[in-house]
């Protein structure tokens, strides 16, 4: 540190006109500094130990070949990460993710905008089913996927009820690895969608109302006016949305965890990273270098983000 | 386009049809599940495993309650979650008003810099710290206790850059004054600054409240044994025990038991919440 904590006045004074002209030691702005520090560092500290220090960990351990609970370990480099893309598992599981997180992503914001135009129409109860459609973003994803997959079940769910209605057999939805995939996407929609909606509501209502009726008097129907002219006003709440569900859509485990447990064709990266750890393996090493991976993902959307909204995706 | 006389035939019909159906279909596909769960958490093994689907229960009967609870120790998950979720909140919201306030309103020369490494803060997400996070816990001995819950999650970008920001839009004129009365840093903060503050903390808690109730990832990971595991990790080992089909009526009351209270805590304060949860989304 450069700038002297210290308070010597007569220091300050000899050293000429160029610091004399910045008092920047004065007794109250040591104050200030020691304040700021006392109010700070609790959370600081908290952050740099919690999330900053794990990140340097996981490359660590990612260079290990180690058991956890083990002892020891030697390190391999980046055999880790040689094994996982050589593997039939680099596929199958980057496959996974990729669907997961595309089909959540399209679903979500697609119905979410559909949603949002019934919320903005102006008839009563619009409050209450704006709360009603955003609650299941706030449940626990245990207690939203145990009641999903009892309606998913094959034998006693609601769902097979219905299909028997209609004459048909259920489908294995928990034993075959796609349709397991599908009915995890089904209820990860179910539960993000309102988080879409809500947004889109606001963007809806803050688009300007001025040029909407300019173009309804100009004789543009509603579905003209809604492609030509709401669409593109809505693009940076579009884009804001396109980040934010697809990072949330990468770290989906609840739902997961509880109708797929063994990852059976549900094995995204956070899901694999977790099983090869805490699953029947304990390869610490392997797991951290799937989450090394994993955070690199993250990494480019966020700085994409970061690129993108400096250069606004806007019209006005 | 529509006739412009408000009670003519077209126009209730066009109402209905564009406003209202849509509306209720929407609100219908939520709830339907949840109310599902509730009825079935009353139906005893007979009214499940049946071919032909019984929508009532035969009368409010709460033995998969009780089932449920005692398969499992469910009060102590209850008394776990309510620890985790109070203690978290409560050290996080703290911490968030003392750093937000500093980041505003105190003289530090680095202070850019600190604000950009909470903002990437936020963007780094939990679960790919799991692993060296455990490590770190359980070589503390935090393996099964609350502590070692709590403790990884306390540090707050979330909270400091949401009241941040809105410590920025207080007019300096207040805090002047009270400059200028002699107020130290201490008394501005709560005299004045968490005062006229009251909804934007509230919504900071609010939606702290409820992802620290919910959080499961860190708790399956750090807690093994019953005496430590709160609600959405005790409903997985009342999953792997009930779960042969015949205890879906228990898992239901489970799952219930956990799902509720959140779901009271939106009702009552949803504003608040949806408030929170959607910042950042009409930056224009």
């Amino acid at each position: 540190m450069t700038r002297q904590l210290t308070d010597r006045p007569a220091a300050v004074a000899e050293a000429g006109p160029a610091l004399r002209r910045r008092p920047k030691w004065s007794g109250r702005t040591r104050r200030d500094f020691f304040v700021f520090l006392a109010l700070a560092l609790p959370n600081l500290v908290l952050i740099g130990v919690f999330t900053y220090l794990p990140l340097i960990n996981n490359i660590y351990y990612s260079t290990l070949d180690w058991t956890l609970g083990s002892a020891s370990a030697t390190v391999v480099g980046l055999d880790n990460y040689v094994t996982f893309f050589t593997s039939a598992d680099a596929a199958k599981v980057l496959g996974t993710t990729a669907v997961f997180t595309l089909v959540t992503v399209g679903g979500s914001m697609v119905l979410g905008l559909l949603i949002a135009l019934a919320l903005n129409s102006k008839v009563r109860g619009t409050t209450f089913a704006r709360s009603a459609v955003f609650a299941p973003y706030v449940l626990s994803g245990v207690g939203v996927g145990l009641v999903w997959l009892f309606i998913f079940d094959p034998g006693y769910g609601v769902l097979a009820w219905v299909l028997r209605g209609l004459g048909q057999q259920s489908p294995q939805w928990i034993n075959d690895p796609q349709l397991s995939l599908v009915m995890v996407i089904i209820v990860y929609v179910w539960k993000n969608l309102g988080y879409c909606a809500v947004v889109y509501l606001a963007g809806l209502q803050s688009l300007p109302q001025d040029v909407m009726e300019a173009a309804s008097l100009d004789g543009a129907d509603g579905f003209r006016r809604f492609l030509s002219m709401s669409v593109p006003l809505l693009s940076p709440t579009t884009f804001f949305l396109l980040i934010t569900t697809m990072l949330s859509s990468l770290q989906a485990f609840d739902l997961i965890r509880i109708m797929t447990p063994l990852g059976n064709g549900t094995s995204t990266l956070i899901y694999e990273a977790y099983l090869q750890a805490f699953g029947a393996f304990n390869r610490a090493g392997y797991s951290a270098s799937i989450s090394v991976v994993l955070f690199a993902i993250l990494l480019i959307i966020t700085v994409l983000q970061l690129r993108f909204v400096e250069r606004k995706v806007h019209y006005s | 386009m529509s006739t412009h006389r408000p009670f003519s035939r077209a126009n209730i019909v066009q109402t209905i049809a564009g406003g209202y159906i849509p509306l209720i279909l929407a609100t219908l596909v939520v709830f339907l599940p949840l109310l599902w769960m509730i009825l079935s958490s009353f139906k005893q093994p007979g009214e499940i495993i049946t071919m032909d689907l019984k929508i009532l229960p035969e009368s409010v009967n709460l033995e998969n309650y009780n089932i449920a609870m005692t398969t499992v120790p469910f009060a102590q998950f209850f008394l776990n979650s309510t620890i985790v979720t109070l203690v978290g909140a409560t050290i996080k919201v703290l911490l968030a008003i003392l750093t937000a306030y500093a980041l505003v309103f105190v003289r530090f020369p680095f202070k850019n810099a600190i604000f950009v490494l909470i903002l990437v803060a936020l963007m780094v997400p939990p679960q790919v710290s799991i692993l060296p996070n455990y490590i770190l816990i359980a070589g503390m001995g935090g393996k099964n206790t609350l502590w070692g819950i709590i403790l990884p999650g306390l540090g707050t970008a979330f909270g400091t850059f949401l009241l941040r920001q809105h410590f920025m839009t207080l007019p300096a004129s207040i805090l002047e004054s009270a400059e200028i009365d002699g107020a130290g840093h201490w008394r501005r903060l709560w005299r004045i600054v968490v005062p006229v503050s009251v909804p934007s903390i509230a919504t900071v808690a609010l939606v702290t409240v409820v992802s620290e109730w919910n959080d499961y990832i860190w708790p399956l990971i750090i807690t093994d044994r019953p005496e430590t595991m709160t609600l959405p990790v005790g409903l997985t080992l009342l999953q792997n025990s009930e779960g042969n089909g015949s205890g879906w009526g228990i898992l239901m009351a489970g799952a219930v038991l956990v799902i509720v209270p959140i779901l009271v805590v939106f009702a009552a304060l949803q504003r608040y919440i949806v408030a929170g949860l959607t910042q950042g989304s009409v930056t224009g």
